[in-house]
């Protein structure tokens, strides 16, 4: 196994995941593409774990695990919020933050 | 490098699910249907599960199972359920700008594959990986790790005590 197949990989999902985010209008769909983002940084924290023949990418992703579900649930609860107020998960009608 | 390094076993499993993530991946991405998106989103997770497995990651991969298959898949098909998505395509789940979105991420992925082919060229994996056992993990965590692990805590704390307040009707 080449270090360099796991990290295209990754880099191919963090792209995918960039991709998402910035074309997506919908809130969910953009957490979802957050989550493909924080799962190719995995990906690579694991490789190099492998190639450095230490445990320290395990700590680590099993942190970054821990993290990725606290954001998901704080940040569907500001979802429900926006469609509560608003009645739409639209981000490009947030727009009363212009000056 | 030679057919018979790169044919073995692992790479070829390698391939398989990598296509496969990377589809689910394109398919998240582009869906009209959130809820397909959120499907979709478990075939990308659970192919990393394996990939992690690959990787000599055993615990890594049960914890992605159990919290991300498991807990964070059933959060956004509830947060689907609750902002009422409809049922079936939805035509506008895109900005109007969202071909932009391409040449970004192609260029993201160009400019990364050419910073790792020089930097790890064709560099191998050891051949025979030392495998990271649930108590090696367990000695890291409450070891050296122990600080960021109490700041962790807190974190989640905060966030279940924040997703509260931010949700709740009064």
């Amino acid at each position: 196994m080449f270090v360099n197949q796991f990290l295209i990989l990754a880099a191919v999902l963090f792209c995918i995941g960039v991709y998402g985010v910035i074309a997506r209008k919908n809130a969910v769909l953009v957490l979802m593409s957050i989550e493909l983002i924080l799962n190719s940084v995995n990906i690579n924290l694991l490789a190099f774990s492998m190639r450095n023949g230490s445990f320290d990418g395990h700590t680590f992703a099993l942190y970054i695990i821990a993290i990725a579900a606290a954001e998901v649930g704080v940040g569907l609860a500001m979802v429900l919020l926006m469609y509560r107020n608003r009645r739409s998960i639209d981000l490009d009608e947030l727009s009363e933050m212009k000056g | 490098m030679f057919a018979s390094d790169v044919l073995v076993a692992q790479n070829i499993g390698f391939a398989i699910i990598a296509t496969i993530m990377v589809v689910g991946a394109l398919r998240v991405v582009t869906t009209s249907n959130v809820v397909h998106a959120a499907l979709w989103l478990v075939v990308v997770l659970a192919g990393a599960a394996a990939q992690y497995i690959l990787l000599a990651a055993e615990f890594v991969a049960i914890t992605q199972v159990l919290v991300y298959i498991g807990a964070v898949m059933v959060l956004f098909l509830f947060g689907t359920m609750l902002t009422r998505a409809r049922i079936g395509a939805e035509s506008d789940l895109n900005n109007k700008n969202w071909f932009f979105g391409i040449p970004v991420a192609i260029a993201l992925f160009v400019a990364m594959a050419m910073a790792l082919d020089s930097g790890f060229g064709s560099q191998k994996m050891p051949a025979d990986p030392a495998v990271a056992t649930t108590q090696e993990i367990s000695d890291q965590i409450f070891g050296p790790y122990l600080l960021p692990f109490w700041a962790l805590s807190f974190v989640l704390l905060a966030a279940v005590v924040g997703a509260i307040v931010l949700a709740r009707r009064d």
